[in-house]
């Protein structure tokens, strides 16, 4: 388990070199292999960033949620790096959803946005991440902020499931979930190559994210600095 | 590269009040999905009526600005002549009909049998006026079968139509 602890910048990096490696291949496979959709053409190429965000942005809220989780139930300053880091991790991708669904959302179903269920609670998403990032910035207390931010967590949470359900549980403008039953198999090559890209790729920025927030703690706490390497100058 | 960076000291260590806070998260985010999913919000929380919905209102739909969902029903679409143009088409279920007036060019991927969520109202003669056209498409993804492509600027020309008609 590396999240209770700091994952090494080596791993992080590697992560980051195989993220990037899967979405150039993913992406190349999804703008020039994949053949264009019967119907919507080259615009459901958008399904190659759009999909793997939405897995992503849910999975990584999901993390931060056990983080949090942990951090109320264990102590440790590795949990509370981890969840700060996923927080951010996950808001970014939440914003790059809803940007990238609009962009989808035009020229198919004509509207940019509207107030259907999947995308209003996905928006709620976004805005729970924000205020939980915003709770983390305003206070100064670092326990303080680690307790009442996995609080916060815990409960925002629930709109995850509510997002995922929303397009089973109401009628909405949103297609339901797809499958590969649905989808042409010449489709799911780039989906699954840009997901575990996405996933790499967040995951190892947010491995190194939360190695700036510790670190940044570990100021805030005050004398008991931890080791740093000769030569190894931090602050400017 | 060596790796000297540890994590915070002193660590928060465990603690009973903490422990409290964890489970009383919990408890309050399990009785607020229980109450979103089974407290009824299914049946109070409706983005779209259907034509069923619509004609059992009766008079209520008459002036209201509701949403009607369906499917383009086979065959009922008619649309004059020029930009800006009368649209009609009638919005089904399987089971009951409801006809739809619409101007403007429609998206491109507008078309019978597929779905679409109109905004608007329902008249006194029984047809729905619309000002706001949507079309939802399903969650099926397809290669094209043989040659056929897509008319990629009819597409994007279906969008600048729609800015008039649809905001």
């Amino acid at each position: 388990m590396i999240l209770p602890r700091l994952a090494s910048p080596n791993l992080a990096f590697a992560l980051v070199a195989l993220g990037v490696l899967l979405l150039l291949a993913g992406s190349y496979y999804g703008l020039f292999v994949s053949p264009q959709e019967r119907y919507m053409g080259d615009v459901q190429r958008i399904m190659y960033v759009h999909v793997p965000s939405a897995w992503n942005a849910l999975l990584l809220f999901t993390l931060a949620m056990g983080c949090a989780l942990a951090y109320l139930w264990r102590g440790g300053w590795g949990w509370d790096a981890h969840h700060e880091a996923l927080l951010e991790a996950s808001a970014v991708l939440s914003f790059l959803l809803c940007v990238q669904g609009s962009i989808w959302a035009k020229p198919t179903w004509g509207v940019w946005w509207d107030w259907d269920p999947r995308l209003t609670t996905t928006a709620v998403m976004l805005l729970a991440l924000l205020g939980i990032l915003a709770l983390r910035s305003a206070v100064d207390d670092p326990e303080k902020r680690a307790t009442w931010s996995a609080v916060a967590t815990i409960i925002a949470f629930v709109d995850v499931p509510i997002v995922y359900f929303s397009v089973r549980w109401w009628n909405s403008l949103h297609q339901m979930q797809s499958s590969p039953e649905t989808v042409s198999a010449p489709f799911i090559v780039p989906l699954r190559l840009n997901a575990f890209g996405v996933l790499a790729l967040m995951g190892g920025l947010a491995l190194l994210r939360a190695r700036v927030a510790a670190r940044r703690t570990a100021k805030e706490l005050g004398p008991a600095l931890p080791p740093m390497p000769a030569g190894a100058a931090l602050e400017a | 590269m060596t790796d000297t960076l540890r994590l915070p000291t002193p660590a928060p260590r465990r603690s009973n009040a903490r422990r409290w806070l964890a489970v009383l998260a919990v408890v309050v985010a399990a009785a607020g999905f229980g109450l979103l999913t089974a407290g009824g919000i299914g049946e109070n929380l409706v983005y779209y009526w259907g034509p069923s919905d619509v004609k059992k209102a009766g008079d209520q739909a008459i002036g209201a600005t509701i949403r009607l969902g369906g499917q383009v029903a086979k065959g009922s679409i008619r649309q004059g002549g020029g930009e800006g143009s009368l649209l009609e088409f009638s919005v089904t279920d399987g089971k009951a009909v409801v006809p739809v007036r619409s101007t403007g060019v429609p998206p491109q991927m507008f078309r019978e049998d597929i779905g679409v969520v109109v905004e608007g109202t329902m008249t006194k003669e029984g047809v729905f006026e619309c000002r706001r056209l949507m079309v939802s498409h399903g969650n099926e993804y397809r290669a094209p079968v043989d040659a056929e492509a897509p008319d990629m600027e009819k597409l994007i020309k279906s969008t600048e139509g729609l800015q008039q008609a649809g905001d």
